[in-house]
């Protein structure tokens, strides 16, 4: 690791005021992916500002109709908020289901969502549920915040607040991990929500993407079978060790199916 | 009651250290004005060191030296050798360059030694070494086994035209073709042994520390075999003398071979330190491991078996591509010859068998033994090969072995083995009742209700442990004797210490040594330390691998054992005025025979250590040293059966019931045999299903370099396992054993994949990842078309 | 450039200077010395380095000291009872020989523990589940498992007991 300057903030406004004094700084939420990477010398920030002491970005509560995570909410406390198993099951499944019992104590959402690893899940929540991810800026819509393979439209300086889920009729998530490292090699979450079906794939590409023939066939009929037909060509997906498109393009296929079993379909 | 000492599940005394975090790993000892060290890989396969411009990283804050090809050159330091001479089929013997210290002209793997930076702190250390400026010519490299010895690829060693290290022969090759000539039906097999990363979770680690006083360099490193690695270090390298080298390998975190190589980081700790009159400590970051560790098994192999009219095997004959990675290693070039080819006759009677084994060279790391070391390659071939036969002729796959069991012991195979005893029916008939084969159709038929395909597969194994007598081996090319030595001291107070030449870094040896002195001398194994790992306290000793450990360094024991009631019953006779030839020694106890007058052991110690009035010539002390050279390889053997359940709609393999029966002779702590096995078929499983070192065919790069990418079998990849035992006691060491700590790993790849492969009803290489099996699934038209 | 860090480990107050990129794990074992808790990947994934911090499982390697300012740590090293007892999770690896070289052994045992915190009945197939971020080469955690759900039957009882 590299050496670097530490600073502690306990609001986001003095996070984001580190952050602009520094000369190339960058955000720490749980550190599960930052860490590995500055260890392995990936990365050389200059300064790294701690999340962690901001009290405005923990919890989970309920507002309106929305589900609304705070950005330093961990993936176990999201995995076990009674909140979310009742409202969106399929969002408290899918947290379960990321890395492992050490690694969801500490990440977080919004760390998950800012660093969008292709193969992570929350981004295939995210967009399959049509959430809406609050900065201290701005609000971005799902469809619009992931633009591409780790990035996304936040700016430098802007800081995830949380993010809010619409309660949707009906989500599943199915998920075939990566053996190796239990990432997402493909992931699906398909929603029946106000705005209609989605149907949103992690892992599989080179960022998150919906499938509108999938949600199309749906809408006509939410049932496992109205996707079994549908593939997504295998022209642009992921290929290395552990899968090539070819076989991504099936296994979006399949996790759909079992995505939209889950949902009740 | 329970039984004490041998037979008894003992908790083991080692655990107590281990769980309250008290162990003594390399990384956790620590000496004072200890230095850091960091070595710099080649990040290319194939590169000739045009310079190395060192000024920059020397300048560094802390940077107390940087050590090069050079440098090692200007000491005189030599290369690693390879530790087993070959001859190919002309009589040439192998071409076996050594594997210098630090590159110098050429880098010939990506991870391959280059420089070291030795600093005050460890990052200091890192920060030097990428701003090391070295200055490679990028050469092609030979990455693919199968075009290594083909004209136009690139020579890992300028001299060594076709990168070939040997090309070997065994068995009676007329009589092999004969056979085939006159089979009623010949099985053919193309097969795959992947090339596995071992994965000791203990990343390995040296500490180098030099006493000008003394002249003496102490290095504790994480090896399976101190004293392999000081004559190694001493009379190849030429670092110090042996006398001057003192070798600590302390608590060590798992080996299964790849600790037996002695490797360059070990070297250059214990050279830095000399140099800079300072410790040097170098602990490897787990992507270093997977680069530069031995990497073990990467054979490709086509295999043929002849079966006659009535199922009869008549001959069986392969050709195998072994591949050695960047140089030889201490092992490498015997795992694919005498740990192989000897071990194709598996269970059966097998009248003419002949395998000819290339071994290359390629810019990869090198490879060396790792659990069971040639012997799982041979097995997963004998038993791809007879499963196979068996559904092409459509024998029962359990009837067809057992109509070519060796009944008769001992037993001669054509190649070099002599089988002393076993009973392979008997460990056969004994799985398939704990496996309850007869239920499988019913089984099945229940898995296709629920639209999955079950399979089922055996393999029933032989391996030679044990290793070896001595003459037997140097006959066949071993640079070293394969004995092993022990002491035992006692104490005038009664208790025990037991040193043995063997390590343990896993395998419970302090229990296990302790119960067989409890009972052949009759004291507690409580009473009993056993003193293992450092070469200033312990006998000599040619360490732990192959199964060795209890049949020769737990035979030296019970010859140092004898000795001790030797010399006890000299001075029981001078205490209790009898005649030597009248004590008897039993349960701890030396008694005058047909008296009651009797001494304990532990008076007998005491009397030793104050021999206030013994007789001239009765010499004090009760300490005695033996050596012992086995008489014969052991055969441990057994049946697994592997019971599978694959989602056609992924591809998934799911393990349901794992069965494996095995003969290991006698059993001295059945608790640590059976974690023995279970370890050994967790790593077997884990090279059938998950794991494959795969290295960039055009770049060159290790791709699998992290737990990322190389597939590590986890909690949830596994099943329980049942197992049982059957015994036939080894006649040809004293304590009737065998050895245990392979045997899951040898058989368990054969059993996966004979049940994968029946599962999908088509022959897939290992991994058998949930990709390959869709396809081959999708090729035979029986994937699930994704409903 | 270090900065102070002060945190409890093991029930005892602990200050040290820092720098900032000093991981939890390096500072239990260098500053502190101590070495139960090992260091087996540089890629989160093996498990040798679980501690807890303030009562939850995490992988030390991947906390920096600083994060942890203010934290409880307990490390294998605290798990026993002030006499020396054993914590029953401990009790049990032993008795149902869950290790094997002892590396994996510090992690893995800190997990468990943590899973019967969450979920003190939990089957076999949570154990397997529950412990997939610690991987051990030696025992093919069949061991592990029987000594984990033997544990869990024996805390419960204790627990019922104290009621």
């Amino acid at each position: 690791m590299h050496a670097f300057e530490y600073h502690k903030p306990s609001s986001v406004a003095d996070a984001v005021a580190a952050l602009g004094k520094s000369e190339d700084g960058k955000l720490i939420a749980g550190g599960q992916t930052l860490i590995p990477t500055l260890k392995q010398r990936l990365a050389m920030p200059s300064d790294v500002v701690d999340l962690r002491a901001i009290a405005e970005l923990k919890g989970i509560r309920e507002d309106g109709g929305a589900i609304v995570v705070g950005a330093m909410t961990t993936h176990a406390e999201v995995a076990e908020s009674d909140l979310v198993k009742q409202a969106i099951p399929a969002l408290a499944a899918l947290a379960e289901g990321i890395g492992d019992p050490q690694v969801r104590h500490r990440g977080t959402i919004g760390g998950s969502i800012a660093n969008n690893d292709p193969a992570a899940d929350y981004p295939g929540a995210v967009v399959g549920l049509g959430a809406t991810v609050h900065t201290d800026k701005r609000t971005i819509a799902a469809d619009d915040f992931f633009t591409g393979m780790f990035e996304t439209a936040l700016a430098e300086d802007e800081v995830i607040t949380a993010v809010s889920f619409p309660k949707p009729e009906a989500a599943g998530y199915a998920k075939f991990p990566n053996p190796a490292s239990r990432y997402a090699l493909v992931g699906v979450m398909v929603a029946k929500t106000g705005g209609g079906v989605r149907v949103a794939v992690t892992g599989a590409g080179p960022c998150v993407f919906r499938v509108p023939e999938m949600e199309s066939a749906l809408s006509g009929g939410f049932s496992a079978d109205a996707v079994g037909s549908v593939k997504v060509p295998a022209d642009g997906l992921n290929t290395d060790i552990h899968a090539s498109a070819d076989y991504r393009s099936h296994l979006i296929t399949v996790m759909a199916k079992r995505a939209v079993k889950a949902a009740g379909g | 009651m329970a039984p004490e000492g041998i037979g008894a599940r003992l908790q083991r005394k080692e655990d107590k250290r281990f769980l309250t975090g008290k162990g003594r790993y390399t990384d956790d000892v620590n000496r004072a004005g200890q230095t850091f060290a960091v070595v710099v890989r080649s990040p290319h396969p194939h590169a000739r060191i045009k310079g190395i411009d060192a000024a920059g990283a020397e300048a560094m804050p802390g940077v107390l030296a940087v050590l090069t090809g050079a440098e090692a050159k200007a000491d005189g330091l030599g290369g690693l050798p390879a530790g087993w001479m070959i001859h190919s089929r002309d009589g040439s013997p192998m071409n076996a360059p050594v594997h210098p210290i630090l590159a110098d002209d050429k880098a010939r793997y990506v991870g391959d030694p280059v420089a070291l930076v030795v600093a005050e702190t460890y990052a200091q250390a890192k920060d030097a070494a990428d701003a090391l400026m070295v200055d490679y010519e990028e050469l092609p490299a030979n990455v693919a086994l199968d075009k290594a010895t083909a004209a136009d690829t690139p020579k890992v060693f300028d001299d060594i035209a076709d990168n070939r290290c040997f090309d070997w022969e065994l068995g009676d090759k007329a009589a092999t073709e004969k056979a085939f000539s006159e089979a009623a039906h010949v099985t053919t097999m193309d097969i795959v042994n992947n090339r596995l990363i071992p994965n000791a979770i203990e990343p390995r680690a040296a500490l180098g520390d030099y006493d000008s006083g003394t002249d003496v360099i102490t290095l504790y490193t994480t090896s399976q075999n101190p004293h392999v690695a000081r004559l190694v270090i001493s009379a190849f390298v030429g670092l110090a003398p042996e006398h001057k080298l003192h070798i600590i390998a302390p608590d060590v975190g798992g080996g299964f071979g790849s600790k037996i190589y002695v490797y360059n980081e070990e070297v250059l700790c214990a050279w830095a330190s000399k140099r800079l009159k300072r410790p040097v400590k170098w602990t490897a970051e787990r992507t270093e491991s997977f680069l530069a560790d031995a990497h073990g098994r990467d054979h490709v192999t086509k295999a043929e078996l002849a079966l006659d009219q009535a199922g009869k095997i008549t001959g069986l004959r392969v050709h195998t591509l072994a591949n050695l990675g960047g140089y030889p290693s201490l092992f490498s070039t015997a795992v694919p010859t005498y740990l192989y080819a000897t071990l194709l006759s598996g269970q059966y009677a097998i009248p003419a068998i002949y395998a000819n084994v290339e071994a290359v060279y390629t810019n990869t790391a090198p490879v060396d033994a790792y659990r069971g070391a040639g012997r799982p390659e041979a097995t997963y071939v004998v038993e791809r090969l007879v499963e196979t036969a068996a559904r092409e002729t459509g024998a029962d796959p359990a009837e067809l072995r057992r109509k070519n069991f060796v009944r008769e012991f001992p037993y001669q195979t054509p190649v070099i083995m002599t089988y002393d005893v076993g009973d392979y029916e008997a460990s056969l008939d004994a799985a398939l009742k704990l496996g309850d084969y007869a239920g499988f159709a019913e089984r099945r038929k229940e898995s296709e209700a629920r639209g999955k395909l079950r399979g089922i597969g055996f393999s029933n194994y032989i391996e030679a442990c044990g290793i070896a007598p001595s003459a037997a081996v140097g006959s066949l090319g071993a640079g070293v004797g394969l004995w092993e030595s022990a002491s035992i001291r006692f104490n005038a107070t009664g208790n025990v210490y037991v040193y043995t030449g063997s390590h343990s870094h896993g395998q419970g040896h302090e229990t296990t040594f302790a119960q067989l002195v409890q009972s052949w001398l009759g004291i507690p194994e409580d009473q009993v330390e056993v003193i293992h790992g450092d070469t200033e306290k312990t006998p000599m000793g040619m360490g732990t691998y192959g199964s060795r450990s209890l049949a020769v360094g737990g035979s030296a024991i019970y010859r140092a054992a004898e000795k001790i009631i030797e010399k006890g019953k000299k001075i029981a006779a001078h205490l209790l005025e009898a005649s030597e030839g009248d004590i008897e020694f039993k349960d701890g106890k030396f008694t005058v025979a047909g008296t009651d007058k009797a001494k304990t052991i532990q008076e007998i110690a005491f009397a030793a250590y104050v021999p206030h009035n013994f007789p001239p010539g009765l010499e004090p002390g009760l300490e005695e040293n033996a050596f012992y050279d086995p008489l014969n390889f052991t055969f441990p053997a057994g049946c697994q059966i592997c019971e599978v359940e694959v989602d056609p709609d992924t591809g998934v393999v799911e393990i349901v019931n794992f069965t494996a029966v095995d003969d290991f002779g006698t059993v001295i702590n059945p608790m640590i045999v059976e974690g023995q096995v279970h370890g050994g078929i967790a790593q077997g499983v884990g090279q059938a299903l998950l794991e494959g070192c795969v290295y960039d065919l055009e770049s060159g790069q290790l791709v699998t370099g992290s737990y990322m990418d190389y597939c590590m079998p986890r909690a949830d990849n596994l099943p329980s396992f049942r197992l049982g035992f059957t015994t036939t006691e080894n006649p040809s060491n004293p304590l009737g054993v065998k050895g245990c700590g392979e045997a899951g790993a040898i058989a368990a790849p054969a059993a996966v994949m004979n049940a994968v492969t029946d599962a999908i009803g088509a022959d897939i290489q290992m991994p058998a990842t949930p990709e390959k099996i869709w396809r081959a699934l999708a090729a035979r038209g029986t994937a699930h078309a994704a409903e | 450039m270090s900065i102070p860090v002060s945190m409890t480990v093991n029930g005892k107050a602990v200050s040290k200077e820092v720098e900032p990129r000093m991981l939890l794990v390096e500072f239990l074992r260098e500053q502190l010395g101590l070495t139960g808790t090992h260091v087996g990947c540089d890629t989160s994934q093996c498990g040798a380095c679980v501690v807890m911090i303030d009562g939850t499982s995490v992988k030390a390697c991947t906390a920096l000291a600083a994060q942890c300012d203010g934290s409880s740590v307990t490390t294998i090293e605290g798990l026993a009872a002030a006499d020396g007892t054993l914590h029953p999770m401990q009790q049990a690896f032993r008795e149902h020989h869950g290790l094997q070289c002892g590396f994996c052994t510090p992690g893995m045992v800190m997990s468990a523990v943590d899973l019967l915190q969450h979920n003190p009945d939990p089957s076999e197939e949570e154990v397997r589940d529950w412990l997939e971020g610690n991987i051990c080469r030696c025992t093919g955690y069949h061991n592990i498992v029987r000594a984990v759900l033997d544990a869990a039957g024996k805390m419960r009882g204790q627990a019922q007991a104290a009621e």
